[in-house]
């Protein structure tokens, strides 16, 4: 497994897909697990009630008098009637069992619960998720909410103590994902998945296209800016995502604070009115000079590293 | 080239790079266009819109996926925008799961499970299987001598709602009457279908509790087969042997096959778990979870075909020979299919 961070409550991993490429990813939380699992299992409650519903309609229309003769030895079923409680039958099954596997193996990789909570499933080792892994983290499923509940409910009309122990260890189970660094479920273990947040970002604009930033020159002003190699020499990369983001953020008194502080350290007075020329100008000839860095291999974290050019 | 659309660039695109300053900025600006193509592609599977893509769209996903990967390393050496590299890391995540998610058909992997993987997936738990067997047929040994030795113990296997008319004592003739002459009853179809959902959750759960280093299973299989034991037991006192036998076997030899496969993946699992030999405990347990997996999904089969066989067979078929008869047929059917039929299919996830 490719982790690397050590802190047990860090839900970020680096995931290397086949091609070798490292991806950062971030372990879904429990919280959104343990939500999309409520959306699941309310959805295949109310198709079970809904398809019970259904066939107990139809079967008044097929046979009116059945539900008097229940219960009377001599009570001849119809076949129409066989016929639904045995649809019933197979459909509770397939929604207990095959709900899970149908929306896993299918395009979008994900249950109606997952989607909506922004989740899914991954092989552990960066590579395909095979029909095998789905198939075999949904067989456990059993022991880990329906064994736990059934436990849980028969607790409560039991007075003797001696159910106890069993519900305790299969708590066990039902509490699997808070015992392991990776919030894998007892599923996810004996299948080499785990369960991820979807990302979703958007591209954003490209820095170097405004008119400040390519030329260093004002449009508001007129002013050009430009610096010295030493007056770019005193920042380093974390810095420059620092003045990436207050850039694309675009809040005036926070790029009034950032332009004083860089003000200051190159020893100019701050006017005012033109700060966002300026850091985009800035910006683009520190990015320029720190990338120029990276070609030839010199790299400067932050402004107390050396080195970068 | 058209693998490459950003290399047909017009004379737009040309203005548009001259325009940025930076390095960088010109090398994304000359694959913008890629990656927004895959974002497109991805964002409509990801919402299931499959069928507003074109087959092209989805040949090219994989092409898009790795031009973008390759991006994405360069810019990691090259690039220090941040909101690109994390566009581009949030990118290829995305298209990752889905080029690598799960892509047979239904239909392609019915066909490949049927072909060989099964009988594979079975073969190669064969030492899990032998153990299930002793353990079943110790368990079937002891619910017979514990009876043997004081009746009393049959309703510790036997429960009493479940035992109706089968007790202790019982005479020849009802024992009998239980065994034949169903052949006109009600309901056969309801009775097969619930004994299969039954029978499922029974196993699947036999399944995921060798989990726990397989313990639980192992009580579970040797719990089962002691009932059956006793109830031998109480037809062996009636000399009623022969017709239990064939009672029994028209769907037990199917219905108990796959207890025990069910029995044996979950040991598996246990036993991978308990002895992962050079591998990591979770790599080892992974790699046997997927192959009991493949067992457990025929398990759920071969119970739909024993709820039929219990269902309509043995209530039709009153006769004991024919029982028998059936009940080897599918003994020798599926010993055949799973240890004399050797085939594997082409294009297997797994080696």
């Amino acid at each position: 497994m490719n982790v690397t961070v050590s802190a047990r409550k860090d839900p970020r991993r680096v995931l290397i897909t086949p091609e070798g490429i490292a991806l950062p990813i971030k372990l879904a939380s429990r919280g959104s697990r343990f939500g999309a699992l409520l959306i699941d299992l309310l959805i295949i409650a109310a198709s079970i009630i809904a398809v019970t519903l259904a066939l107990v309609f139809i079967a008044r229309g097929v046979a009116p008098d059945l539900f008097n003769k229940v219960g009377k030895d001599d009570a001849q079923i119809p076949a129409a009637i066989e016929f639904l409680i045995i649809v019933y039958i197979v459909i509770s099954f397939l929604f207990r069992y095959g709900y899970f596997l149908f929306f896993e193996l299918g395009p979008r990789g994900a249950t109606p619960g997952k989607r909506m909570t922004g989740i899914r499933i991954a092989a552990r080792d960066g590579g395909r998720l095979s029909t095998e892994m789905v198939l075999a983290r949904n067989l456990v499923r059993d022991i880990e909410i329906t064994l736990p509940l059934a436990a849980l409910f028969s607790l409560g009309s039991d007075e003797s103590l001696s159910k106890w122990p069993m519900a305790a260890w299969l708590l066990v189970f039902a509490l699997f994902p808070f015992f392991n660094r990776d919030r894998l479920r007892a599923g996810d273990l004996i299948a080499g998945t785990w369960v991820l947040e979807a990302p979703r970002k958007k591209l954003e604009a490209a820095m170097s296209t405004g008119q400040a930033a390519a030329t260093g020159t004002s449009y508001t002003t007129g002013v050009s800016y430009k610096f010295g190699d030493d007056e770019l020499a005193i920042y380093g990369e974390y810095e420059l995502q620092t003045l990436e983001r207050v850039l694309r953020e675009d809040r005036n008194e926070a790029m009034l604070a950032v332009h004083e502080a860089i003000c200051r350290k190159l020893g100019w007075s701050p006017g005012t009115g033109d700060e966002r020329a300026f850091l985009e100008a800035y910006y683009t000839q520190l990015r320029a000079r720190l990338e120029a860095g990276m070609r030839m291999g010199k790299r400067k974290a932050d402004k107390f590293a050396h080195g970068g050019g | 080239m058209a693998l490459f659309p950003a290399l047909r660039g017009g004379g737009e695109i040309e203005a548009a790079i001259e325009a940025v300053a930076l390095r960088s900025d010109r090398f994304r600006q000359e694959r913008e266009r890629d990656w927004k193509r895959l974002e497109l592609i991805v964002t409509r599977m990801e919402k299931g819109r499959i069928g507003r893509l074109s087959d092209q769209d989805l040949l090219e996903l994989p092409v898009l996926y790795r031009t973008v990967a390759s991006s994405l390393s360069v810019a990691r050496e090259t690039s220090l925008d941040a909101a690109t590299l994390a566009y581009l890391e949030s990118l290829v995540q995305r298209a990752w799961f889905l080029v690598y998610g799960p892509r047979t058909t239904l239909w392609g992997w019915l066909r490949r499970f049927f072909g060989g993987e099964w009988s594979r997936a079975v073969r190669s738990i064969w030492p899990e299987v032998l153990v299930a067997f002793a353990l079943m047929v110790a368990g079937t040994f002891v619910g017979w001598m514990l009876c043997v030795q004081d009746p009393d113990w049959y309703f510790t296997f036997v429960s009493p709602d479940l035992a109706g008319e089968r007790v202790p004592g019982a005479s020849a003739e009802a024992l009998r009457a239980g065994l034949f002459g169903k052949t006109n009853e009600d309901g056969l179809a309801i009775f097969a279908a619930s004994l299969f959902s039954h029978n499922s959750s029974v196993s699947i759960l036999c399944f995921a509790l060798g989990f726990a280093f397989g313990v639980p299973t192992l009580m579970l299989l040797v719990q089962n087969t002691a009932m059956l034991g006793a109830m031998l037991w109480l037809y062996h006192g009636q000399g009623l042997d022969y017709e239990i036998a064939g009672w029994l076997a028209i769907h037990g030899t199917t219905e108990l096959f796959a207890i025990l496969l069910a029995g044996a993946a979950g040991l598996h699992i246990g036993r991978s778990m308990a002895f992962p030999g050079t591998q990591t405990v979770l790599g080892a347990a992974a790699a046997a979870g997927q192959r009991a997996a493949v067992v457990m999904a025929g398990v759920v089969l071969m119970l739909v075909c024993a709820g039929i066989l219990e269902g309509f067979g043995r209530q039709l078929v009153d006769v004991t020979e024919t029982r028998l008869m059936i009940g080897g047929g599918m003994l020798a059917f599926w010993l055949a299919y799973f240890f004399l039929f050797r085939r594997v299919p082409p294009g297997s996830e797994h080696a």
